[in-house]
């Protein structure tokens, strides 16, 4: 499916995960990626013995801004601003791409470099720019075969997961014109080097993202592994940063636990390759203009809900995604949103809302707590999606299962009446049921019935038993 | 020849029980579906000499209420829970994710619920329960029983010391096996390829059995083993302990 196709009507998760359960290629190539980076991190993670105090430590930096959140940003665009930025603060997505495209258009520029930014993702800046006659090349590796393929990403952090070498070989001989190349990924990566070196070289704007910024300071940092980010940040003239609003901390200091917490939780290094840090601008050194735009886009909302805000911690290591075995089996364009995976499933309703498609995030989950357990800021992402699920179920009618489970609760609250129901139970199942199995799965049992048998309500309760034996019978 | 006699348990002259009885708390899905376990649980506890009470007025937790987003309703039944429990001083429930529900959400039953192993292993000190099965077994220990509960090994310790019992090491241990409530259903497609995965893991031990502290979980891998008519049985600690 195109990605305008898939985009103007995302499917449901369960209908979006039964699509991708039947992709062979996707699910063996995620399977391995998981496999492999999980196996990384448990091991880089393992050499520390204060991997634990790190991670409450994390968790406190990130809560003690949110909490002080209105005062940090307004001490941050003073910080950016005295050190020769421009802050930008855009209310939502359609304001911030206004603001970026009038920012590019104003150069003359009618392209641009781009390092991977999930926040730029979120807001489909580059259809905005594309909309205002500006193309936007994309230079971290997976995002260009992404964006070469005509795609969405499917992985926070690897977000070409969904495709091996030889796809991308024959991606590249076709896209970037070398008929010549194997799937050698030395070779591969030579290509695509060429290429994005001729677009570094005569790139006049660039746009990012930024993975932290330190109020404190006004100094900006972008954690990556290629340097192409590097490339962007320093090569053009004009820079510029988008950023939600979540991503500012309070201290310089603060770096040093976080810069250890996400290497090791994302790709399994103890340090990535490149971490660029620049305060606003400096003469004779890297971009003229630096501007930072600050994306609010629905994250004041989440701020504003006690339980759900934690999610706001997030430092988008993607440990979730790969330790997640419902996304292991799914990938992530199950889940139709920019963060996929058990991140995306307590961020994305909270953003966009509980209603529709983004509703069905929440229950995309088994509730096995892998996730909470390799969250390097300590995110209890379970609790939050059971909250999630409550205003889901709030929000929007559920049908015969609300109907059902409300049922179900008062039957549950008088003893008599939940014996009555066993007794009940047993003798409306017999039409359904034979040698001790149900035989035919009816409305919500057809699910069970997939993959599982499903055993008869027996003969006697154990209370029924329990009874019988007091009575000495 | 007389059952072999567990000895760890065995009251000397100066002690005796702590606790003389316990309450157990056999779950809306063990009184009904699986009453096996509850019978079971009580084999296991009468023969260490402990008496086992029954509260009947017990229904259910709430778990599967909460986890689904109901959360007046399944408070309305934690509430209810305790008042149903509120004379016992000691509970007892082979449900790990009960017992993680109740622990976390029933602040008058905290305390005083447990689940089976811990109440063996930890609060009674046995881990040889006299108990005997020939058979190969591998064990899956259930995301709340690993993840809330903390079980450890406890479960392990008491099936090694079960004569005759062979375990094999369960590959992925740790990895969901795709029940997770209403999502094997609401979800069934993804849980069935969980499921498919616990199954690969499980047959590959060449184990006759699995088992587990929980039936929702024995429920899942056990309809998807009978589905595939494979010759491996889903049994609970509980049973396995009984015999």
């Amino acid at each position: 499916m195109s990605e305008a196709a898939r985009d103007a009507r995302p499917l449901l998760f369960p209908q979006a995960a039964r699509l991708a359960l039947a992709d062979p290629q996707l699910r063996a190539n995620i399977r391995l990626a998981t496999t492999t980076i999980r196996a990384k991190r448990a091991a880089v993670v393992s050499e520390l013995p204060d991997w634990e105090q790190l991670r409450e430590a994390g968790q406190a930096i990130k809560d003690r801004a949110l909490h002080g959140l209105d005062e940090l940003l307004v001490e941050l665009e003073a910080a950016v601003t005295r050190a020769g930025g421009t802050v930008h603060w855009a209310r939502d997505a359609e304001e911030a791409n206004r603001v970026v495209v009038d920012l590019v258009r104003a150069t003359g520029a009618d392209e641009v470099v781009k390092v991977k930014s999930l926040t730029t993702d979120e807001i489909r800046l580059n259809d905005a720019l594309q909309a205002g006659g500006v193309r936007a090349i994309e230079t971290d590796l997976a995002e260009l075969i992404v964006q070469l393929a005509g795609e969405r990403p499917s992985h926070l952090l690897v977000p070409a997961i969904h495709k091996n070498r030889t796809e991308i070989r024959d991606l590249f001989r076709e896209r970037l014109g070398r008929p010549d190349l194997s799937d050698d990924p030395h070779e591969l990566a030579e290509a695509a080097r060429l290429h994005l070196r001729a677009a570094f070289l005569r790139a006049r704007v660039a746009i990012s993202g930024l993975n932290f910024a330190v109020a404190e300071t006004g100094t900006c940092c972008v954690v990556e592994s290629e340097g192409n980010g590097r490339m962007c940040l320093t090569l053009p003239e004009t820079l510029i940063t988008v950023m939600g609003i979540e991503k500012v901390i309070s201290r310089w200091d603060d770096l040093g636990v976080l810069l250890q917490l996400l290497p090791r939780s994302s790709t399994g290094e103890r340090m990535n390759p490149y971490t660029s840090l620049w305060t606003g601008v400096r003469a004779g050194d890297g971009p003229r203009a630096f501007h930072l735009v600050l994306l609010d886009a629905g994250r004041t909302r989440v701020l504003a809900d006690p339980e759900g805000r934690p999610a706001l911690r997030c430092i988008r290591c993607s440990a979730c995604l790969n330790i997640c075995p419902v996304y292991k089996q799914t990938g992530g364009h199950a889940y139709h949103t920019v963060y996929a995976g058990p991140i995306g499933a307590i961020l994305q309703p909270q953003l966009s809302g509980e209603t529709g498609q983004a509703a069905t995030l929440p229950f995309a989950s088994s509730l096995c707590g892998a996730c909470y357990e390799v969250c390097p800021v300590k995110i209890d992402i379970p609790r939050i999606l059971v909250h999630e699920r409550a205003k889901a179920v709030r929000a929007e009618a559920q049908g015969l299962e609300g109907v059902g489970l409300r049922f179900l609760a008062r039957v549950f609250s008088q003893r008599r009446r939940y014996e009555r129901a066993q007794r009940l139970g047993r003798a409306l199942q017999r039409p359904v049921v034979r040698n001790g199995h149900v035989r035919w799965f009816v409305g919500p049992l057809k699910g069970w019935g997939l993959s599982r048998e499903l055993p008869a309500l027996p003969q006697q309760t154990f209370r029924e038993w329990w009874e019988q034996r007091e009575r000495g019978t | 020849m007389p059952a072999a006699t567990p000895t760890a348990w065995q009251p000397s002259g100066a002690g005796r029980w702590p606790t003389p009885s316990v309450a157990l708390f056999v779950t809306c899905l063990g009184d009904t579906l699986f009453p096996d376990v509850g019978k079971a649980t009580v084999t296991v506890l009468e023969r260490l000499g402990i008496t086992v009470e029954f509260p009947l007025e017990q229904t259910c937790c709430g778990q599967m209420h909460l986890n689904a987003g109901y959360a007046d309703e399944a408070r309305a039944l934690g509430e209810r829970m305790e008042r149903v429990f509120a004379g016992h001083e000691l509970i007892v429930s082979p449900s790990a994710s009960c017992v993680a529900h109740v622990r976390e959400h029933m602040p008058g039953l905290a305390g005083r619920v447990h689940e089976l192993s811990e109440l063996l292993v930890d609060r009674l000190g046995v881990e040889d329960l006299g108990a005997s099965y020939t058979g190969s077994v591998t064990y899956h220990p259930s995301c709340h029983s690993l993840r809330l509960l903390h079980l450890g090994d406890r479960p392990l310790r008491l099936l090694r010391a079960v004569r005759g019992l062979e375990l094999h090491e369960l590959p992925e241990a740790a990895e969901c096996c795709g029940f997770g409530g209403t999502f094997a259903v609401k979800n069934a497609d993804v849980s069935s390829a969980m499921l498919a995965d616990k199954l690969a893991s499980v047959e590959a031990t060449g184990a006759g059995a699995v088992c587990a502290c929980d039936s929702s979980c024995l429920m899942h891998i056990g309809g998807g083993l009978e589905r595939r008519r494979a010759p491996v049985r889903a049994l609970h600690l509980a049973e396995i302990l009984a015999q």
